[in-house]
């Protein structure tokens, strides 16, 4: 109870010394006196320590990402760089080959079409000779028949008339 | 236990130091912590410097803060305001440990009195005065007189300019120290009251835990005051630095 009084005592004492404590303005310039102190000496510390490397350390970051990426871009170009002269050179061969393929097929048809010739040639000279050949024996032959023909003509003579005629006079009758 | 809820403000000096103009200069509670305050600011930011390329959990802490400042004044005012990132900075972080800080028990919110949140907000309204004659000339008063109105308006508007700009440091200042006191007696008046119901005993000591809720609710509502009021204050100074930079609006 005695200090429920006491309680009361100092209530009474803040209620007459005039409220709230905000509005004496007896405190006012400490207040603002070290406020000023201590605001000014944080803004100092900051402003000329602190901020600078913060900010800075910051700005190294971004540089350094920016630099990456930059890099990543360039590797990335001379990646599709290589990729295009790749595919270059793969096209380049195949037309090559392409080429090459086409050559020998012409040439391989050339060849086939040379020996085609040759053996034609060969051919048609073989059956020439044949013809020639076929010819000759074809005239002595007929020469043969005309041969036995005057000889069985001059046979049939004799026998029908028993003369003896010579086979040069059949022959020209023959030929008559 | 005090029953006055005013009695958490009172400033008790320490003793006198000096004299300036008539005024006794003297260390108390409130300067205390806000040395407080300031060791606590400059310690944690100077421990954040770890300069690391991949920053560790302090740093990063560091440079978002950084960042969080840079991102408001860059928003709110334009790049060409950078150069006030300290002053913003400071603010901030000022404002912000105070009612943190104010929020322990036995510590002394700084913020809380209007000697402290008036040097701040006239503080704000003078860099902002001070910037805007240094870099316009004598025509940053246009900003009292917007262009491309009938000349009878501007002996409407110009009044209403002025008064508008001499209630920015006022409206900062009592918005700032009205939330923290009130938050802090808010928090006082309950506490009384459950201590009120405790001393009665029998069934009134069960019914204290009601207050005592609302105290748990009050100081959750309290820490995000605190946040809010530094916010606050460094936006409102960010809007203000527009006059700098913008003079024709």
């Amino acid at each position: 109870m005695a200090a429920e009084a006491t309680k009361i005592d100092t209530y009474g004492e803040a209620a007459s010394t005039g409220g709230l404590p905000q509005f004496d303005l007896s405190t006012w310039a400490s207040q603002i006196f070290w406020l000023l102190i201590v605001f000014g000496l944080i803004y100092f510390v900051l402003a000329t320590f602190i901020l600078p490397r913060i900010g800075q350390s910051i700005a190294d970051r971004t540089d350094r990402v920016r630099d990456d990426l930059d890099q990543a871009a360039a590797f990335q170009s001379q990646a599709e760089e290589a990729e295009k002269s790749y595919t270059q050179i793969l096209a380049d061969a195949r037309a090559k080959a392409m080429n090459v393929a086409e050559a020998t097929k012409k040439s391989v048809e050339e060849d086939i079409l040379k020996e085609i010739e040759a053996t034609d040639a060969l051919a048609n000279r073989e059956s020439e000779l044949a013809e020639k050949r076929i010819q000759e024996a074809k005239t002595t032959a007929l020469k043969s028949v005309e041969t036995v023909a005057v000889d069985a003509a001059g046979d049939v003579i004799e026998i029908l008339t028993g003369k003896k005629i010579t086979a040069a006079i059949i022959r020209a009758s023959l030929t008559n | 236990m005090a029953t006055d809820p005013m009695q958490q403000f009172e400033i008790k000096e320490k003793g006198d130091l000096f004299e300036i103009a008539g005024q006794t200069i003297s260390f108390s509670n409130s300067a205390l912590w806000m040395i407080v305050s300031g060791i606590l600011i400059v310690g944690f930011f100077a421990l954040t410097l770890r300069g690391k390329l991949i920053p560790g959990r302090l740093q990063s802490m560091g440079e978002l803060s950084y960042q969080f400042i840079a991102d408001m004044i860059r928003d709110t005012t334009g790049p060409e305001a950078m150069k006030f990132l300290p002053f913003v900075f400071t603010l901030f972080f000022f404002i912000l440990a105070a009612n943190l800080i104010g929020m322990n028990p036995y510590a002394f919110t700084t913020t809380s009195h209007l000697a402290v949140t008036v040097t701040l907000a006239v503080m704000t309204i003078g860099v902002v005065i001070v910037a805007g004659i240094w870099k316009n000339g004598l025509s940053w008063f246009k900003i009292f007189a917007p262009s491309g109105l009938p000349a009878i308006m501007y002996i409407i508007i110009v009044p209403i300019e002025v008064i508008s700009f001499i209630a920015r440091p006022i409206t900062l200042a009592v918005r700032l120290f009205a939330n923290m006191v009130a938050g802090h007696v808010m928090l006082k008046l309950f506490a009384i009251f459950a201590a009120f119901l405790v001393a009665k005993g029998g069934a009134f000591v069960g019914a204290a835990i009601l207050p005592i809720f609302g105290i748990m609710g009050i100081a959750a509502l309290e820490f995000l005051v605190a946040a809010l009021q530094a916010f606050v204050f460094a936006i409102l100074t960010c809007i203000y630095l527009n006059d700098v930079y913008h003079v024709h609006h």
